[in-house]
């Protein structure tokens, strides 16, 4: 089809979609008002749970199961896209080539808020069940962190620093924790992912029962994932090379 | 706390979860053999769960608010996942279709490493966990975990140039699809301010339907139809199974795209059945399914490529369950699930012989193989008894459910349905024997040299590595396949089965008083038992015949003069198909369009 | 206006799907269907703000019965945005696969799967 009929057709579909859209959004609740009734159940059941962040209690308490398949769509992602851009049959891994210069300053800049960074991230994702964040917010936030010394470096400096291997592990060892936590649970409380650990004292650390570990979990899956799946890029753009080419 | 059946459901989901992280990290570790083994047996023991999860359900519902969070009046925070006898019956399918597709894989797949297996893992758990979810959002992050696994596993052979593109359409498409859905379940919550299936239909209760009901409603079908591959919504299917390896088809054909047709069945039962008038609704999908049984079937006769052939097959089938459905009675819809089953073993066993072919010769294209395959004589055999079967030859579970939903059809008043599943079926079929007559019997005129040069979608490169005699195990899950197929139309009492699995399907209010406050549903009415009739014989011999005669008109079609007038519609047609990303995603706001009016304009 | 943000979610969607029917390149159709997700987030956001509540965490500033915005719809997003990260991921594994096999990216150019 060419181009004209492609955009005539869509043209056509999009403006009936449209307007069915634009006549829904009258028949919804005005912008900010103050009927929210999933909400309303949501906050107390969160309180009864000692969990001082309700998003993560949504998250890992109450609706646990969907947070459970969308880590395991990361982690599905993640080994399908480290598939896709395996070696091919004519491929092979090289050395990364030394590739320019960077300032000294930068390189300290990232030398310095590199640890500080990884501080952060490690604290977003403990602190998850009491404070904004969790294992998904900082497990990113570790793994960015990390490729500070690519953005401020070199690729052989990062290559040194992240070994693939223990971050495939790390993320398995997340997405399979969560896994066996929830089996766990059918045991323990009866229910598949069921809060059964010590609920402690509302705002500390160590209360919220599971939430904070499965949180935790997450956080190291979290963290293998990103860094798998960044290194399976650079490894394609950088590294490999059909075999008996040239550098 | 011991655990009882409903533990059984998260269990299926979690345990193929848990084996593929562990695969993907020793996969390089291990030797392949113990790979193979490792998931052989999780699936096998899924399939096993599954079973006992059937059984126990009986005519019931098994069902289990998951984290412990029971609703207390009719409303909770929790998700619940349950088990009516119809999604235990399709999760038992996909742990079957799965392990047999593991067992072609044995020696199939030069797969280094753990991630196909893996990947196949993940796909099995999103598809059980779709089946079982009581909530809207999140059967669609089971949909997207279905979805993120499917991709990748269609382009895995990256060397292939078009694996990596029929990946790609087929990523972006069913991705789009996704996320309209998710601005479906939006708008929904929006209004209701809950996401359970159960909660969802008591709120929405007896509403007049406004705008926000029916936008809803078309968002977060577009996403089930784009997997179900309705016209418009299809065109990523022919080119994903062109292009993914065989194991891989079988799931995708067998049960995946079944998927979305139960999807769509799912939530318009259990959410939208007392709000949106049935017979509307009973008209649109009527429409959806005549148009893609016909554009289905037509492409279909047009193909060279053994595995686009079967998809548009496939196509042409969905077409005609989703008519099948759309009648919305416990006859038509068991039925349907007779023939899905039926469908199921006989696609993946036609899939598993495309994979054997592709492997001794290098190609599936018709022309190609003309006669080449004359000394596969268990491959021939195998290849037309799964034909015939597609066909509807009696008693395969094709044609007792064919029949079953011819009866509903005449009964709903819709006299051209017998018609059309009878000449679809026929058309389908004959594709596929003229097909295996050309391959394995050299009949049919000897293609010109101009034809062989064409360039077929898919020229393949062996998938993997089979030389001499055909390996035990990939022999074995076709044979296993096949017998299932048929197996669906001899287990008695299975049509009677299937229309209780129906009518729980249906009550959508029955649904939600089990789940939120426990109300056990009466038992179904005894009914006389849906078996074969003397229509529905003598129909299933007709679309067999039907379909010799297609076959027979396929091959020696230069001599048919009278047939080229059609060339130009089929051309037509075929340039319609052009493979091109935009395209797609301007045929799907279409397809939306489409279902808008068909279920917007007469309730204004 | 009190359907403005519902509208804004929608051209987002909208003018997504647009990036994906015109583009000429794969790394721009990918970004578009991120495009179009982000509608869904503003959406889904939207529907679940309320006007000076307060954000669903609760500590030494917030007691546990002031009014906040629901969670729910923020933990659905959140989470969402992680895994879209890494979806969008595998189809540019896939885009930058088919450059290596294709030598271009260029839909118009891609002929492989017609008929």
């Amino acid at each position: 089809m060419n181009r004209l009929g492609r955009l005539l057709l869509f043209a056509l579909g999009g403006g009936v979609v449209s307007v069915l859209f634009v006549l829904a959004t009258f028949d919804l609740p005005d912008f900010g008002s103050s009927i929210h009734l999933y909400r309303d159940l949501a906050v107390p059941a969160a309180v009864q749970h000692h969990t001082a962040n309700v998003v993560s209690a949504v998250n890992f308490d109450q609706r646990a199961i969907d947070t459970f398949g969308e880590e395991t769509i990361l982690v599905a992602s993640v080994v399908g896209a480290a598939a896709l851009l395996r070696p091919s049959a004519d491929e092979s891994e090289r050395r990364a080539p030394d590739l320019g210069r960077t300032l000294e300053s930068t390189r300290l800049v990232g030398y310095v808020l590199m640890p500080v960074t990884l501080v952060l991230g490690v604290d977003v994702v403990l602190h998850g069940g009491i404070t904004p964040g969790g294992g998904f917010q900082g497990g990113v936030v570790l793994a960015t962190g990390l490729h500070l010394i690519y953005v401020t470096g070199t690729y052989p400096a990062l290559e040194r620093l992240r070994p693939v291997v223990p971050f495939e592990v790390a993320e398995s060892l997340g997405a399979a924790g969560f896994a066996l936590l929830g089996l766990l649970g059918i045991w323990t409380s009866g229910a598949f992912l069921g809060n059964f650990l010590p609920l402690g004292a509302f705002g500390q650390i160590l209360s919220t029962g599971t939430v904070q570990v499965l949180s935790a979990l997450v956080g190291l899956e979290v963290l293998g994932s990103m860094i798998v799946l960044l290194s399976s890029f650079f490894a394609q753009e950088i590294s490999i090379r059909k075999a008996g080419a040239d550098q | 706390m011991l655990p009882t059946t409903a533990d059984l459901m998260p269990v299926v989901v979690a345990v193929p979860v848990a084996m593929a992280c562990l695969l993907a990290v020793l996969g390089r570790a291990l030797p392949r053999r113990a790979v193979d083994a490792l998931t052989l047996l999780t699936m096998l023991g899924v399939t096993v769960a599954t079973v006992v999860l059937l059984r126990d359900t009986g005519t019931g519902r098994t069902y289990t608010w998951l984290g412990g969070w029971t609703p207390h009046g009719n409303v909770g925070v929790g998700i619940a996942f349950v088990a009516d006898p119809l999604s235990a019956g399709l999760a038992v399918m996909i742990g079957v279709l799965a392990t047999c597709a593991l067992l072609f894989a044995w020696h199939y797949l030069d797969a280094v490493g753990g991630h196909f297996h893996a990947l196949m893992l993940f796909f099995a758990a999103g598809m059980e966990g779709f089946v079982f979810s009581a909530d809207l959002f999140d059967m669609v992050v089971f949909f997207e975990l279905m979805g993120a696994s499917a991709y990748a596993l269609t382009g895995f052979h990256v060397e292939d140039e078009t694996a990596v593109e029929g990946g790609l359409n087929f990523g972006l498409v069913n991705s789009l699809g996704a996320y309209l859905s998710l601005a479906g379940v939006a708008l929904l919550y929006g209004r209701v301010g809950q996401l359970g299936l159960p909660q969802l239909g008591e709120a929405l209760g007896h509403h007049r339907p406004d705008a926000l009901v029916v936008a809803s409603f078309v968002l977060v079908m577009t996403g089930f139809m784009v997997k179900g591959a309705l016209v418009p919504l299809h065109f990523w299917l022919a080119d994903a199974h062109a292009v993914a390896p065989a194991p891989v088809c079988v799931l995708f054909s067998g049960v995946m795209v079944e998927l979305g047709l139960y999807g769509v069945a799912r939530v318009y039962f259990t959410v939208y059945g007392e709000t949106l008038p049935h017979d509307d609704i009973r008209r649109a999908f009527l429409v959806l399914g005549v148009v893609t049984a016909v554009v289905g079937a037509a492409m279909c006769l047009g193909q060279r490529h053994l595995k686009r052939l079967l998809a548009f097959s496939t196509i042409a089938h969905m077409g005609l369950f989703t008519v099948g459905f759309a009648l919305l009675s416990s006859d038509g819809i068991g039925g349907t699930a007779v023939w899905v089953v039926g469908h199921a073993g006989v696609k993946s066993a036609l899939f598993l012989l495309a994979g054997l072919l592709l492997e001794r010769y290098g190609t599936v294209d018709e022309l190609e193989l003309h006669g080449k395959a004359r000394d596969q004589r268990l491959g021939a055999a195998l290849f037309f008894l799964a034909a015939i079967g597609l066909a509807g030859l009696p008693p395969f579970g094709t044609a007792l459910g064919k029949s079953i939903a011819e009866d509903a059809t005449l009964t709903s008043g819709y006299h051209w349905g017998p018609a059309l599943f009878v000449v679809v079926s026929a058309l389908t079929g004959g594709a596929v024997l003229r097909f295996g007559a050309r391959a394995y019997l050299g009949l049919g005129d000897a293609p010109h040299p101009e034809e062989l040069a064409e360039a077929t979608p898919g020229d393949e490169e062996p998938e993997g590595s089979v030389s001499g005699r055909t390996p035990l195990t990939m022999l074995s899950a076709i044979v296993v396949l096949l017998l299932a197929g048929l197996a669906a139309g001899l287990v008695p009492d299975i049509g009677r089965a299937a229309a209780h699995a129906a009518e729980r399907l249906i009550d959508g209010p029955g649904y939600a008083a089990q789940l939120l406050s426990g109300v056990r549903p009466p038992a179904p009415e005894p009914e006389p038992a849906a078996v074969w009739t003397s229509t529905g014989v003598v129909l299933s011999l007709l679309s067999t015949g039907l379909a010799l005669l297609v076959a027979a008109a396929g091959l020696w079609l230069r001599r048919l003069r009278w047939l080229h007038v059609l060339t130009p519609v089929m051309h037509r047609l075929h340039r319609l198909h052009t493979g091109h990303i935009g395209d797609y995603v301007a045929w799907l706001f279409v397809g939306m369009a489409a279902l808008a009016a068909l279920v917007g304009l007469p309730l204004m | 206006m009190s359907i403005y943000a519902y509208l804004v979610a929608g051209y987002l969607i909208l003018i997504g799907s647009y990036g994906i029917v015109r583009s000429r390149h794969l790394v721009h159709a990918v970004v578009s269907l991120s495009v179009a997700q982000a509608g869904t987030y503003v959406l889904l956001l939207a529907v679940g703000y309320q006007r000076a509540a307060s954000a669903p965490v609760f500590g030494s500033t917030t007691k546990p019965n002031t009014g906040v915005v629901d969670p729910v719809v923020q933990a659905m997003t959140l989470t969402d945005i992680v895994v879209s990260a890494t979806v969008t991921a595998l189809l540019l594994a896939l885009a930058v696969q088919i450059n290596k096999r294709h030598g271009t990216v260029d839909p118009d150019d891609l002929a492989a799967l017609r008929g």
